[in-house]
């Protein structure tokens, strides 16, 4: 039945129904709904779960390490400095081939001080070896929730569902949550590959030695390399029971057109608006929505932009020293193709700056101007101020 | 699509008052995004909050810069901070206050409607008699206001979401609804 939801609880509502059966959680703004939400729904008896109250982000991860261990279905949600604080467990995480879903709710780093959207807390854990899959909308958050359990078990990696902090977690907005008989028809509970058993013991993730080790992490990329497909197949079957599926990317009139727009999260939305604009005005212009970002899906990304001159990367999301994140992602992927097309990157939206219809007609009109790319990301919408670069 | 901006103060039930009325909306067949102003809010503090209304799907994820109506939910914010700031000529403003403003100049391109939301509250003995809670009050006003959502959706909304005295808030609703005066 569709009902007005705040983002967070659409998350909260997607765990309920997965029956996961350990929750481990630290609150942090702006993430602090879904876990709230969900140590009421475990005091209440509405959810059959041990949610662990711990003492920080790492306990919380490394908690969450052991229960996945012991076979069942695990969950917890973050943000920015919780996030960061949990860096050494999200490899730990994924190298134990540990299939814990997380919600990371997108919240700007310090210094200085701030709690508002921004993508680079997520983005810079994108060398730990978890699946990450970024949202548009409370629906999305919703679906996506759901498929990240099924996806996480079906290839043994952790999964973190991306969504903005405020413009997803705390707007209100309809979405469509399913009977717990039509969930459990997409998910089933979880028969773990493996877990650890006090009548047959033995010991996870003893010391891996350099003659074994690199087979280990070679193992990781095989199940990696599977995930575009695989969440393919999940799509399939979601889509089948609920009639959505939104695909590691979406295309939108990418055939046809001469600059190609690249976009993730919520800034899709508005761009999506500007796209219908411009395109009734005769101009050849398209979208490519990115909700895969690991694996980075370069077949599926490379494809789509393979007929277009230019391409535009927005990025809620800096690199210092490197430029917007999906900018190195989606030129590293074109760069052995032939006849691939100019990349220009764009830096909006840091620390949670609106990101507007005329901020993305700027840098439409940017790119259909320039001739040749910069190396680095152009900042969009800056306030004039005098910059003091040491002594 | 319509948009519409809430006033008030931290702890006012500002976001709350824009969340129902979503609701209220989206029963009566609209479809409806709302979100607070993403601050740090504190009590007493200034806050605002936005709904959008649409026929359609609401793709919009930007802030609300130019709403079609405003809602005031505390006659002092008038002099502390620009409640017309971007309000559309010919747009409402919904004020809570118990005799209109004796300044009415900021409000030339407007219409005003007032509500004593407040005196509704202290009498349905809704929140404390320091910090009367007047969301409920306000949207009986703006539903009468706007001609919509119906009265049914808005007493559906504040019995399905209010947690305490549900039905002292729908009185307060059902008084503002039939006092609100046009100016």
């Amino acid at each position: 039945m569709k009902q007005v939801l705040e983002g967070n609880s659409a998350v909260a509502e997607a765990v309920r129904l997965a029956r996961v059966q350990v929750i481990s959680a630290y609150p942090i703004t702006p993430q602090s709904h879904i876990v709230e939400v969900l140590s009421d729904y475990c005091a209440t008896g509405k959810m059959d779960a041990r949610y662990l109250r711990v003492e920080s982000e790492h306990s919380c991860l490394a908690s969450l390490v052991g229960a996945a261990c012991g076979g069942v279905r695990t969950f917890t949600a973050t943000s920015s400095a919780g996030l960061a604080y949990m860096h050494e467990m999200l490899h730990w995480t994924a190298g134990s081939r540990l299939p814990i879903v997380m919600a990371e709710v997108n919240r700007a780093l310090g210094a200085p001080w701030n709690i508002w959207s921004d993508q680079t807390d997520s983005l810079s854990q994108r060398d730990t070896g978890w699946i990450q899959l970024y949202c548009e909308d409370g629906q999305e958050v919703f679906d996506t929730t759901l498929q990240a359990f099924r996806l996480a078990e079906w290839v043994n990696l952790p999964v973190m569902v991306v969504m903005e902090g405020f413009l997803l977690s705390h707007t209100y907005e309809p979405v469509d949550i399913p009977e717990q008989e039509e969930v459990d028809r997409f998910l089933p509970p979880y028969n773990p590959a493996f877990k650890v058993d006090t009548k047959n013991p033995f010991t996870v993730n003893s010391i891996a030695p350099p003659s074994i080790y690199m087979e280990i992490r070679h193992d990781n990329a095989v199940a990696m390399d599977q995930v575009p497909e695989r969440f393919d197949d999940v799509e399939k079957e979601f889509e089948v029971l609920f009639n959505r599926r939104y695909g590691a990317v979406e295309a939108i009139n990418c055939d046809d057109a001469e600059i190609i727009l690249v976009t993730s999260g919520t800034i899709t939305s508005t761009a999506r608006l500007l796209l219908e604009d411009l395109r009734d005005r005769g101009e050849k212009v398209a979208l490519l929505k990115m909700k895969m970002f690991r694996p980075f899906p370069v077949e599926l990304v490379c494809r789509a932009l393979k007929s277009a001159k230019k391409v535009a990367v927005i990025d809620r999301n800096f690199s210092s020293g490197a430029g917007g994140i999906f900018l190195q992602e989606v030129r590293a992927a074109l760069c052995n193709r032939q006849d691939r097309p100019l990349v220009f990157g764009y830096v909006v939206g840091l620390g949670g700056r609106d990101v507007t219809k005329a901020v993305l007609e700027e840098i439409y009109k940017a790119t259909k101007d320039g001739d040749v790319p910069s190396d680095k990301s152009v900042w969009i919408g800056l306030r004039e101020v005098k910059h003091a670069i040491g002594r | 699509m319509l948009e519409i901006r809430f006033h008030g103060r931290g702890g006012g039930g500002t976001v709350v008052l824009a969340t129902l009325l979503a609701k209220a909306f989206f029963q009566a067949g609209y479809q409806v995004q709302s979100f607070p102003f993403f601050g740090v809010e504190r009590r007493g503090a200034p806050v605002e909050a936005y709904l959008r209304l649409a026929s359609k799907k609401i793709l919009a994820r930007t802030g609300v810069t130019t709403p079609d109506h405003v809602v005031v939910q505390d006659q002092s914010l008038i002099e502390d901070i620009g409640v017309t700031v971007g309000l559309k000529p010919g747009g409402w403003i919904l004020l809570n206050c118990s005799i209109p403003p004796s300044d009415m100049s900021a409000f030339a391109n407007h219409r005003v409607a007032i509500v004593d939301a407040t005196s509704i509250a202290l009498k349905n003995r809704i929140g404390s008699r320091t910090h009367p809670i007047v969301n409920t009050a306000m949207i009986g006003a703006f539903a009468r206001m706007m001609e919509a959502p119906p009265m049914d959706t808005v007493i559906a909304a504040i019995r399905k979401e209010v947690p305490s005295d549900p039905e002292r808030n729908v009185a307060a609703a059902e008084a503002a609804y039939r006092e609100v005066r046009f100016l």
